[in-house]
């Protein structure tokens, strides 16, 4: 028995023909938050109708907890999902909401009582479990949704881009709320969204998705720090990208070209002498110098601020590079620059601390 | 730009208004007014003032008139919502492009004026037309069915001309209701009758509401199908009222038929609000 509460093996769905998923691995680990993150028509929804049982898979299949469930109606497979816009039932009212997955069970009246009572104290709803959908707030019909999930106790809890319709200051609150319940509960999350910075702040694992495809599963710190390629980098936050080309290796020690500029690099992988590759660097990692503060620029590339917008604890620059490449950098506010005053048109001188970029193969684009 | 919006909005709500006074509530009164009035021969309406027009009612013929087109009229909207009903859900769930033309399909009827398809259907129905011949070509009877002039005769061309009103409103109400909604209702365990009947039926009830009562209405009173199709033997509310209008003449008898008639539809309208609202309550409870 492994520790998996969910395993896809070669999952793939077609519809009409048109190829939606293909290839999925996946091992779900018991009690985890697990993100699958991508951009709208990447497959995740999909991905998610398959595991409920909504949809069937084309080939491959799916366990849950050890037990083989192609073919299974969704209410035999101890998932549950909360969907997109919640789908609360307008004419009930929060407590036939909650209780309705458990009347269906046909369970005794009593249990079902106490039960729907504990699911909406958990979500801190028990006065209002009177009301209609329609005279709650979103981040209260949202927890409606969850609650009747959850009353039935499910293995994994599936949502389907729960907070999508909700304003920004209480989408930030109820991720948190979201992430606090996940650990009281002990339930598996199945999280689906396409947004980078939710799926950053709130996961243990994020699955990134690209066109039917799995790109990288990780922990968030590794999908942001470590891309396996372009696909995921670009997609998780901000990336200046640089084409590069190796010129020596001495172990794990590269020396790479970058616009005319030898570079030392140092990285994990294999490559080549000669090979093509990419150097990715975030914003926040870029250093963006004034003429003045600069006396050896053999590691630096001159470029023109382009445009500055101050954002309060960081400046955004756009530094347009010699090769005419557009690259983005955030700086920080510290003791070493407390103004960090720039004028578009300034010409300025562009770094990055060595061992803070991410080496990738090249990939034609 | 705002104030021009609202201007709009006054000058349609008047329209309206004005619409339902002219149209509606005014023939509505002078129709009340004219049930209190006497008559003879030479005067169609005349003073004094009388109460004997209704009195006139309390009579077995009319009440039996009354309870049988409640019973026709009853029986007519049971058939078009249990016909109604799937059909409507059918094209309402429809993904196809042809769900367009079906729709067309239900309002094309209405370009032709329902009594000339009524007179059309006489040609379907009489003994030797078009069902008949059918059925008997497939051996099904042997001898010419006397359809026309019977009750079904009438509860067919009730139905065929009715239907629509009733498909429509489901059309529109079965649309807006969400999939995700059923699709919660299976996840949560909820079987096809579960579902049909604790969600889709409920969200749907609107729908149903608003085709029955545009069904039943005018089942009551659209008195040339009785007329065609029923030869003189059915005589509903709608001949009645016309009987005494065109050919008895007798108009302030016509009209405290009407006046009763929209009473009693409006008594039935209220106790139903009244039973979903209590249902509403208890619900809550």
């Amino acid at each position: 028995m492994t520790n998996n509460i969910i395993e896809l093996r070669g999952v793939s769905k077609s519809i009409h023909n048109h190829s939606i998923l293909h290839g999925i691995n996946l091992e779900v680990r018991n009690g985890e938050f697990l993100t699958l993150l991508g951009p709208s028509g990447c497959g995740k929804t999909t991905l998610l109708r398959l595991i409920s049982g909504f949809e069937d898979p084309t080939t491959g299949s799916i366990y849950i907890n050890g037990k083989d469930v192609n073919g299974l109606p969704p209410h035999l497979r101890h998932v549950h999902t909360v969907f997109q816009s919640y789908a609360l039932f307008p004419h009930m009212t929060v407590y036939e909401n909650v209780a309705f997955g458990l009347r269906c069970q046909k369970l005794p009246k009593a249990e079902i009582e106490s039960r729907v009572s504990e699911a909406l104290r958990t979500v801190k709803l028990e006065k209002f479990a009177n009301r209609k959908p329609d005279q709650l707030s979103g981040g209260q019909q949202q927890r409606v949704a969850i609650a009747r999930a959850v009353v039935n106790r499910p293995l994994v809890l599936l949502l389907d881009e729960p907070l999508s319709s909700l304003d920004y200051r209480l989408r930030k609150t109820m991720q948190i709320e979201l992430k606090q319940l996940q650990r009281k509960l002990g339930i598996t999350f199945i999280f689906v969204t396409h947004d980078q910075e939710e799926a950053l702040s709130m996961s243990d694992r994020v699955v990134v998705m690209h066109e039917g495809c799995i790109e990288q599963v990780g922990t968030p710190r590794q999908v942001y720090e470590a891309p396996q390629n372009l696909t995921v980098a670009q997609f998780i936050g901000e990336a200046n990208i640089f084409d590069s080309e190796i010129l020596a290796v001495d172990g794990k020690q590269l020396t790479v070209d970058i616009q005319g500029k030898k570079r030392e690099i140092k990285s994990n992988g294999t490559f080549l002498a000669g090979q093509k590759v990419h150097i990715l660097v975030r914003p926040e990692d870029l250093r963006v110098w004034g003429q003045a503060e600069v006396t050896d620029s053999s590691d630096m590339y001159p470029g023109v601020v382009e445009e500055v917008i101050y954002k309060g604890t960081t400046v955004d620059l756009m530094v347009r590079l010699a090769n005419n490449q557009l690259v983005a950098a955030t700086e920080f506010f510290d003791e070493d620059d407390e103004k960090l005053e720039y004028s578009i048109g300034e010409p300025v001188w562009a770094t990055w601390l060595s061992g803070w970029e991410v080496i990738l193969p090249h990939e034609a684009s | 730009m705002k104030h021009h919006d609202r201007g709009l909005k006054h000058f349609s709500l008047s329209v309206i208004w004005l619409w339902l006074i002219v149209f509606a509530l005014l023939p509505f009164c002078l129709v009340t007014l004219a049930s209190f009035a006497s008559h003879d021969d030479t005067h169609l309406l005349k003073l004094p003032l009388t109460l004997a027009n209704y009195w006139q009612l309390n009579n077995a013929i009319y009440v039996k008139i009354f309870k049988q087109s409640f019973y026709i009229a009853g029986t007519c909207t049971l058939i078009c919502l249990l016909l109604g009903y799937p059909f409507a859900y059918a094209i309402a769930r429809m993904k196809h492009r042809f769900k367009g033309l079906l729709i067309l399909f239900i309002i094309i009827p209405f370009w032709t004026s329902s009594l000339i398809r009524t007179y059309s259907m006489i040609t379907m129905l009489k003994p030797k037309g078009i069902i008949s011949s059918a059925l008997m070509w497939s051996g099904i009877i042997s001898k010419p069915l006397p359809l026309l002039f019977t009750d079904t005769a009438v509860m067919i061309g009730l139905v065929y001309n009715l239907l629509p009103f009733m498909v429509l409103p489901l059309l529109t109400n079965i649309e807006r209701l969400d999939n995700r909604l059923i699709d919660a209702a299976r996840d949560l365990g909820a079987n096809r009758i579960t579902t049909f009947r604790k969600i889709i039926l409920p969200l749907t009830m609107p729908g149903i509401l608003s085709g029955c009562i545009l069904v039943f209405l005018p089942a009551m009173t659209i008195f040339y199908i009785p007329d065609l199709l029923g030869g003189s033997k059915s005589i509903l509310l709608g001949n009645l009222i016309q009987n005494q209008f065109l050919i008895a003449q007798n108009w302030p008898l016509g009209s405290a038929i009407s006046v009763v008639f929209t009473l009693l539809l409006a008594i039935l309208l209220l106790i139903y609000w009244r039973s979903t609202r209590d249902k509403e309550n208890r619900d809550l409870l």
